[in-house]
């Protein structure tokens, strides 16, 4: 491979960091950047494992060990529209959003190439666990070789153009691999813990984002009857936005079975309770589609879908339908989430594409 | 990265004088003494500190006693703003402070600071050429101020403002008048007591001295309260153990830097000319700020337009050219500069501000190094740009 100059972009987390090293060894000039998503100093509390003020300041450190300039892009006005506006839109409508998609979708690659290009760099680099590769003379991303670590269900929404500028150093390697690599480069990041929270919910609790942004009077975050899947009021909540298909905490007890939550009707302010079997899904529609290869497969294609991150992929077979598409399940899943993605793979770990996931029907409703 | 760097930020600091080393050497090795000692260590640094003052205060038409040492630009402008605020307070009055629009956010902020305590901060405008609104001056002294701000030169575009005007109105109206020279000082003719201050502030790492290091002039007899409290140094005005190698280091930068005023500013004058026209005439866009008044030898600034400023400064530094994006205070915001609000309005809107000081080590070969950098930075930005990259 020849060097190339690439801007790649640092967290302050561990992955990052052995993804800039890992470049750095293999002779390419490198352009760091941090970006700086939402106002830090307005919220409160304890530092967060990355994204925040600690992981700027981490990403330089490790920027000048690798002796390479690091500057800090602020996105927080697109960031702000395009990830967070559209996660609080997403739980008013009583779905639950994916919001590291929708960043890796628009601001980390798209606003960070449009950076990179004034800066001379002609890739953006990642620390995602994923591969990128060529197939027929078109770039393509397959998933991570660690099946425990694979991130490639957080990046069907990139813009197609720009895949042949993207460079994932880290597909090939596992997590306890990448650490080890850390560790022997002595980044100063080597030993971070994993982040988990959302980044721009640094309480942890994103209903205080919600609260802030849609009010405490919002129909989400109000109380609301509990309905068994016959219709009939079993109990009452605090707020559908608290809730998301699939969950079991929160419901209070009483009920002479396990219930979970199987839908969400924010129209009525309705949160639909059931047993698990009620949580069975054999068809969905996935909507706002984005294709990453090829032509979109045909009417009656079976493709390999995976319908929540660390999820297996279950094959299903795709039915266009107007702007969106039916996806009938070969056998039933669980706990289908609108709001999440469904991402669409061929045998290879392909990502073909994917949307995200409108309406999902279940088996008893 | 290959091409050799170009440093043209030496506004925002500009490398140690070797006469200054030499000068502190002694102090931060064997001449360790606490000037505040009686016994000979002391003496020696007490003597050191004494001559140091002495030499700052003829270099500005100034007093020793006048000269108080203090942490540098920023404490200085605190100082004048906040200590005069404090009189006012003790004194039983609404301390109101009045400040030209395009202040270094040393001073603006100390005025918020004085607004938040219950005071008043008032703004007068200045145009592009450096003059204040009569009018709006007129009232503001006429309503009394616990002090008047004026900076010497602004430090974004490098505008003069009429510092000896002003301070004779103020004084007319009976109020304290100020003045952060933090920008004049070496770049244009500077003395303290001619152009009727009662105030000034300067920092030693904008001319060749140490960082960490200024000085607060305040005139004979200018009552002015103390923002720190707990020892005798400067007067009670700036308590704690004075930085003696810093002040001996300042003090033979200073000496210098006024020693060489005269030749320097012709020659940078010189410098900039040429770097603003060859980048005007390859881009005939570019927006010159500051131009249109008197302006200081050293800055330029320039508006690109349609390019993103803050990816702007970093491209320049990919290229190997330090600069700044309008105040280095204010980098990593992509908002306009309050300084070219105020001076321009909505006219700066949309155009990439960046930067150039040039400073003692600007060479010629450095500056049309630059301006051939800087036309090809632009033209690849804009180019990008124009071809829709977003």
């Amino acid at each position: 491979m020849s060097a190339e100059r690439i801007l790649v972009a640092m967290s302050g987390g561990v992955d990052s960091s052995v993804a800039a090293a890992l470049l750095a060894e293999q002779g390419h000039q490198l352009v760091g950047a941090t970006m700086k998503t939402f106002c830090y100093q307005e919220e409160p509390g304890p530092s967060r494992t990355c994204c925040g003020l600690d992981g700027i300041m981490d990403a330089r450190r490790v920027a000048d060990a690798l002796g390479i300039p690091h500057y800090v892009f602020d996105v927080e006005e697109e960031f702000t529209r395009d990830v967070i506006d559209d996660f609080v839109s997403e739980y008013a409508r009583g779905r639950t959003p994916n919001p590291c998609v929708r960043c890796n979708s628009n601001t980390k690659f798209r606003d960070l190439l449009r950076r990179g290009e004034l800066l001379g760099c002609d890739a953006v680099a990642s620390g995602h666990y994923v591969r990128a590769g060529v197939v027929g003379g078109e770039a393509a991303i397959f998933r991570g070789r660690d099946p425990a670590k694979d991130q490639s269900y957080f990046l069907w929404g990139l813009p197609r153009a720009l895949l042949p500028r993207l460079r994932f150093p880290l597909g090939e390697l596992t997590k306890p691999e990448v650490r080890a690599r850390a560790r022997e480069l002595r980044l100063v990041t080597a030993a971070k813990p994993e982040s988990q929270e959302i980044c721009f919910v640094p309480t942890g609790d994103y209903r205080d984002l919600l609260r802030r942004n849609l009010g405490e009077r919002h129909d989400a975050l109000r109380p609301g009857n509990l309905m068994d899947t016959h219709g009939r009021v079993v109990g009452r909540h605090r707020g559908y936005a608290s809730f998301t298909v699939g969950q079991r905490r929160g419901l209070g007890g009483g009920f002479d079975q396990r219930l979970y939550v199987v839908g969400i009707r924010p129209d009525s302010r309705e949160v639909v309770v059931g047993p698990k079997e009620a949580l069975e899904c054999r068809k969905l529609r996935v909507a706002e589609l984005n294709w990453l290869a090829g032509e979109p497969p045909a009417d009656g294609t079976v493709v390999r879908a995976q319908l929540r991150y660390r999820a297996p992929a279950v094959p299903g077979r795709v039915q266009h339908d107007g702007d969106g598409l039916i996806l009938e399940l070969e056998e039933p899943v669980l706990a289908v989430t609108p709001g999440q993605s469904a991402v669409f793979f061929d045998e290879t770990g392909r990502i073909l594409g994917g949307g995200r996931i409108a309406t999902a029907a279940m088996a008893t409703a | 990265m290959d091409r050799p760097a170009l440093y043209l930020d030496h506004a925002a600091t500009t490398p140690l004088r070797p006469e200054a080393l030499d000068a502190m050497r002694p102090h931060l090795t064997g001449a360790f003494g606490n000037p505040s000692s009686a016994h000979r260590w002391g003496r020696q640094a007490r003597a050191a500190l004494d001559e140091a003052r002495a030499d700052c205060a003829r270099a500005v038409g100034a007093e020793p006693a006048e000269m108080a040492f203090v942490r540098g630009g920023t404490e200085a402008d605190n100082m004048a703003v906040l200590g005069r605020a404090a009189v006012a307070v003790a004194a039983g009055e609404r301390p109101r402070a009045i400040a030209t629009t395009i202040e270094h956010p040393a001073v603006r902020e100390a005025c918020d600071q004085v607004a938040v305590r219950g005071g008043e901060s008032v703004r007068v405008d200045v145009a592009p050429t450096g003059d204040l609104d009569e009018e709006a001056l007129a009232v503001a002294l006429s309503r009394g101020a616990c002090v008047l701000s004026v900076m010497w030169v602004n430090n974004e575009v490098g505008t003069v403002l009429p510092v000896e005007r002003v301070a004779a109105r103020a004084r007319a109206a009976g109020v304290v008048v100020h003045s952060d020279a933090v920008q004049a000082v070496g770049k244009v003719p500077v003395d303290f007591g001619r152009a009727g201050l009662d105030l000034a502030s300067m920092t030693a790492h904008k001319i060749g001295g140490p960082r960490g290091v200024g000085l607060l002039y305040r005139r004979r007899g200018v009552e002015l309260a103390p923002l720190l409290f707990g020892g005798g140094q400067e007067r009670r005005l700036r308590p704690g153990t004075e930085d003696v190698a810093g002040a001996v280091g300042l003090a033979r930068a200073l000496t210098l830097a006024v020693e060489e005023q005269a030749a320097e500013t012709e020659r940078l004058a010189v410098e900039r000319d040429r770097l603003q026209a060859a980048i005007v005439d390859a881009l005939p866009g570019t927006r010159v700020f500051g131009a249109e008044g008197e302006r200081a030898p050293h800055l330029l600034n320039l508006g690109f337009p349609g390019l993103d400023p803050a990816t702007l400064v970093m491209a320049f530094d990919l290229a190997g050219v330090a600069v700044s994006g309008g105040s280095a205070c204010a980098s990593g915001s992509t908002t306009t500069s309050p300084v070219l609000r105020a001076l321009y309005g909505d006219a700066a809107e949309g155009l990439a501000s960046v930067r150039f000081s040039l400073g003692r080590t600007t060479t010629s070969a450095e500056v049309g190094e630059a301006a051939r950098r800087t036309v090809e930075i632009v033209t690849r930005a804009g180019a990008l740009v124009g071809a829709g990259g977003g």
